[in-house]
């Protein structure tokens, strides 16, 4: 996740406060890990710097910085690009589950009883997402379902694996 | 094994001519568990589930419900109980096109003798649950594929059975229809504390269960009893 991106995102919809921003961020992006402060301020100062977006004046109250951000066109335009750019194709083909199930099979060990843990690791972490699923809000739900369509494709693999561990076996050895 | 299994099957064998089913499968559900059996087509996941539903009887082995001996009744006993203490859910609802919504749900109850009003009182309170209260004098070839899995649903529930089987429940369905109906299928059940067995090759229908059993070239494998899933 880009921290500046998505805070130029959101400092699109209004000018904010840091604080909003770093609220805001934590709702949809956070994924229960919080944004430090010191990452916000220091974000929105580089963002300042480079003229992708500008800082109000000190307004009254309490807190530490009682600024109102607002997005330039510069930072619009950034934002614009960035939401129409596809994101790469995972480029790693490599695995660790790939790793481990070449090598068991190398080694003559129990690559069928690797996969069947593996297996379950993944089904036990798509039963939180369903869960999460059933009693959070829609932001949560969309996550989860991300998450689990993940998981998803790792299990296809695993069964597909699974039914041709003999003839991957043969394979592997021979090389 | 699981301690005060309701439904256990212990080294069950089963062949279509030479052809090997099931080879020694044994598992346990405890009431009101919701039990997934994975495992690719032609594993013999489908052929577990109907001998424990007393559908098929094993050529080997032996099969226990609530401390009953299964596999040795003779047909009309264990008719008798699939009708009583056992619910169906087919992949593509099996509902009978001839009769309206409310008479397939209505109709095991019928079958086992209720009185025609209870059964069709009984009938639309679950088409209610369901939220199929508006649909119960529709013939089920007007219903959309969500619809007609929700009153097999209803239909398998009706009855008040300690065992729902499920085979394949979601699987000529849509993402986002097969995941409300195996949300409400769970639900309901885990309302009601009916032991579910659903067998499926979807891992989502899978991750709705409180665990899963693969079955592979007719063996079963459990995870949670080997350790491995803990």
């Amino acid at each position: 996740m880009s921290v500046p991106l998505a805070l130029l995102g959101l400092l699109e919809r209004e000018p904010s406060h840091g604080y909003d921003l770093k609220r805001d961020y934590d709702t949809f992006f956070g994924g229960g890990k919080s944004l430090p402060f010191g990452q916000v301020y220091s974000t929105l100062g580089r963002l300042a710097r480079d003229g992708k977006v500008t800082a109000g004046q000190n307004e009254p109250g309490d807190g530490p910085d009682r600024k109102r951000y607002a997005i330039t066109p510069l930072g619009s335009g950034e934002v614009e690009a960035w939401l129409a750019e596809p994101v790469a194709a995972e480029p790693y083909l490599h695995t660790v589950l790939f790793t481990k199930v070449v090598l068991s099979l190398m080694l003559g060990r129990d690559a069928a009883g690797y996969l069947d843990a593996q297996r379950a690791t993944h089904l036990r972490r798509m039963r939180e997402l369903t869960e999460i699923k059933r009693t959070g809000n829609l932001v949560d739900a969309l996550l989860a379902d991300h998450g689990m369509f993940r998981l998803e494709a790792d299990l296809r693999w695993i069964d597909i694996t699974q039914a041709r561990l003999g003839a991957l076996a043969e394979a592997v050895r021979d090389r | 094994m699981i301690v005060n299994a309701l439904l256990r099957a212990e080294e069950i064998s089963r062949s279509y001519g030479d052809t090997p089913a099931l080879r020694e499968a044994s598992l346990s559900v405890t009431a009101g568990e919701v039990l997934a059996v994975m495992g690719p087509s032609g594993s013999g996941k489908s052929t577990l589930l109907h001998c424990l539903a007393g559908i098929f009887t094993p050529d080997s082995g032996e099969v226990w419900f609530d401390g009953r001996r299964l596999d040795t009744l003779d047909d009309g006993r264990r008719s008798e109980l699939r009708r009583t203490a056992f619910g169906f859910v087919f992949q593509f609802g099996q509902l009978v096109p001839e009769l309206t919504v409310a008479d397939n749900v209505a109709l095991p109850l019928l079958l086992g003798r209720t009185r025609r009003k209870d059964a069709y009182a009984r009938a639309a309170s679950w088409l209610e649950r369901l939220e199929l209260a508006d649909l119960g004098g529709r013939r089920t070839g007007e219903l959309s594929g969500g619809q007609a899995q929700r009153v097999a649903i209803a239909r398998a529930l009706v009855t008040g059975p300690r065992v729902v089987f499920a085979d394949e429940p979601t699987g000529a369905l849509d993402s986002l229809t097969g995941e409300l109906v195996m949300e409400l299928l769970v639900a309901l059940a885990r309302e009601e504390g009916t032991t579910v067995i659903v067998v499926t090759h979807d891992a989502r229908v899978a991750a709705s269960a409180d665990r899963e059993i693969v079955v592979r070239d007719g063996r079963v494998t459990d995870p949670y009893a080997s350790g491995v899933g803990r």
